[in-house]
């Protein structure tokens, strides 16, 4: 660690003051830096351990013929558990149509969910951005859906959209819309919509708040110039608003993209082992616990850390855009 | 009336508008949640917008046909040590992270801020490994250890956001009275950092509490569950019976407290949430 005093010496000098001596100040900088280390380690050791370790553990697995009832007679077999040529037929994670199908809905879900909830998002950031009473009270509301367990809105929602008893079918048979009760979360061609729309209400609030962080940092002298053009609002927020707090929005999809490609817990309960909403993590973790195939269900797993280890590295290219 | 008036009138009117829908949109699950565990027995299965009855039979129902106290004191205690360990090793290592310049730094805050994008599921077969062979099967232990995953590089990486910010000549003046790194950050900073830890305290006990693919992968039987578990494993005779009265009462008690949470905190709940994600 010693050797990291010269890179540290221009900060520590001003930090020092002038009335320190050098000897003292390198002395200074390096009882700081081992500090540092001192502090860091326990948190490193823990990272390590509940993240770094389980990790590898996972991608080594997927090598393996790991069984759950019985993990240390493990066997090394290479890429099988990925793609294997066996008598004629393709085996494996990348030849099962099952695979390729959570593959579709999860990003099915997140390109149609994560759109949405940008739109909704502004508004609701554009609301809470304009001046009126009770403005406080409405931030309030909007936070609520955000802090409702996950588990909870989906139980919710599921009686909200039972197919006999629900108040959904209600209100829009009520309204017109529909004539009869619709099976929200059992007809094939419902379930994805149901799992989109609670899945918009609950995390729009998030992307609100993210983009109204963003609008109330803007300057207001470019909206007073337009005002004084008399340019119609509309034409305002396409062309001075959506410019300016576009890196903003942009770090808040790749967030909500990167947890919309994880999502496993709304969708295990609001609609099960629906075929049309199994998505990456759910096939992952039936493989791993229903049908105790480790092996297989870590290459399931592997392979989803890897897509979104892509969209980290998307995201850190763009957060470091507007960092610096 | 000129026209000018009555255009900023009619927006008036507009914003006001979509403000009710905003609410109502927002706060209608939850209040039809708690109108539906109030009603029992074949009130249930009539739709109704309005309160009518007031019978709290669920509520009691919810406590006797399973171990939901159990569950109740599961999560406070696995979220409330989360916590408290998070925010341990979350300060620590802020400090050297924020107010520290050393080779590899960088490299830390992006290592970190990448294991905060983990899939959990990518860690699933090698935590249960890890957690059967530290004997933390079926043990809240297990499941404290494995939500350090979310929380502690969350709670580093808002609380380095923080620590960065304040101003300089605080420390200075401890390091000229020759106070060691660990005398400044008890006396000097933490008197300071009072509102992050009640931020980032708040967030990673929301994310704790919430938490369902670990407590529902690590846990076996019904008296060590947390409660999201709990709730999404209520089922009635049959799968078409669902005892939806019950599901509504535990999904109220759950929730309250973090809605009473959040009405309290939410300009510190909001802070906490775009240091995390805007500035990061």
């Amino acid at each position: 660690m010693a050797t990291t005093d010269t890179t540290t010496a221009p900060v520590e000098a001003t930090a020092m003051g002038a009335a320190t001596t050098k000897p003292q100040r390198s002395h200074l900088t390096r009882t700081r830096v081992r500090a540092a280390w001192m502090f860091l380690i326990p948190m490193l050791i823990v990272l390590a351990m509940v993240a770094g370790w389980p990790l590898l553990r996972t991608i080594w697995f997927s090598f393996t013929d790991a069984n759950l009832s019985d993990l240390g007679s493990a066997q090394f077999i290479g890429f099988a558990n990925y793609l294997e040529y066996y008598e004629g037929e393709w085996y494996g994670v990348l030849a099962d149509g099952d695979w390729w199908n959570a593959v579709y809905n999860t990003l099915y879900f997140s390109v149609i969910s994560v759109s949405l909830e940008v739109i909704f998002g502004l508004v609701v950031a554009l609301v809470l951005n304009a001046s009126f009473k009770g403005r406080s009270l409405v931030r309030a509301a909007v936070l609520i859906p955000w802090a409702i367990p996950t588990i909870v809105s989906a139980r919710m929602w599921g009686w909200m959209m039972n197919d006999q008893y629900g108040i959904l079918n209600d209100m829009l048979m009520r309204i017109g819309l529909i004539s009869e009760p619709l099976a929200w979360t059992a007809n094939p061609d419902l379930v994805m919509i149901s799992v989109v729309m609670v899945d918009v209400w609950k995390t729009t609030p998030f992307m609100a708040l993210l983009v109204l962080a963003a609008l109330q940092m803007l300057p207001g002298d470019c909206y007073e110039a337009s005002r004084v053009d008399g340019i119609h609002p509309v034409k305002v927020f396409f062309k001075v608003t959506l410019p300016l707090i576009r890196p903003a929005l942009m770090v808040a999809v790749i967030f909500r993209l990167l947890d919309a490609l994880r999502i496993f817990d709304l969708i295990y309960v609001l609609t099960s082992n629906s075929k049309d909403t199994i998505t990456m993590s759910i096939y992952a973790r039936q493989q791993l616990v229903d049908f105790q195939n480790v092996g297989y269900g870590s290459a399931a797993s592997t392979l989803l850390f890897f897509m979104v280890a892509l969209c980290t590295v998307l995201y850190i290219t763009f957060g470091k855009v507007r960092f610096e | 009336m000129t026209k000018k008036h009555f255009k900023r009138l009619m927006g008036q009117v507009g914003l006001y508008f979509l403000v009710v829908v905003i609410i109502v949109y927002s706060v209608f699950p939850f209040y039809y949640a708690i109108l539906s565990s109030l009603k029992t027995g074949a009130e249930l299965f009539r739709v109704d917008y309005f309160p009518f009855s007031w019978n709290f039979g669920n509520y009691v129902s919810v406590f006797r046909e399973q171990p939901f106290a159990r569950n109740l004191g599961n999560s406070i205690l696995v979220s409330f040590a989360v916590v408290v360990l998070s925010l341990f090793f979350g300060v620590t290592a802020a400090f050297a992270l924020g107010r520290v310049q050393f080779r590899g730094r960088g490299v830390l805050l992006l290592t970190i801020l990448g294991v905060s994008m983990f899939p959990q599921v990518a860690v699933l077969s090698g935590m249960f490994e890890l957690i059967r062979a530290m004997n933390l099967y079926n043990n809240l232990l297990g499941l404290i250890f494995a939500y350090m995953i979310f929380t502690l590089p969350f709670t580093v990486w808002v609380l380095t956001t923080f620590m960065r910010d304040l101003p300089k000549e605080l420390e200075e003046a401890a390091v000229m009275d020759g106070a060691s790194p660990w005398v400044i950050i008890t006396q000097v900073f933490m008197p300071l950092m009072w509102p992050a830890l009640v931020t980032t305290g708040l967030l990673a006990f929301i994310a704790a509490w919430n938490e369902f693919l670990f407590a529902l992968t690590f846990t076996l039987t019904n008296e060590m569950r947390t409660v999201p578990v709990a709730i999404a494993l209520i089922s009635g005779a049959s799968q078409f019976e669902l005892p939806w009265g019950n599901i509504m009462a535990a999904s109220v008690i759950v929730t309250v407290p973090l809605v009473i949470l959040v009405l309290i905190f939410q300009r510190r709940i909001v802070s906490g949430l775009t240091a995390g994600a805007v500035k990061g």
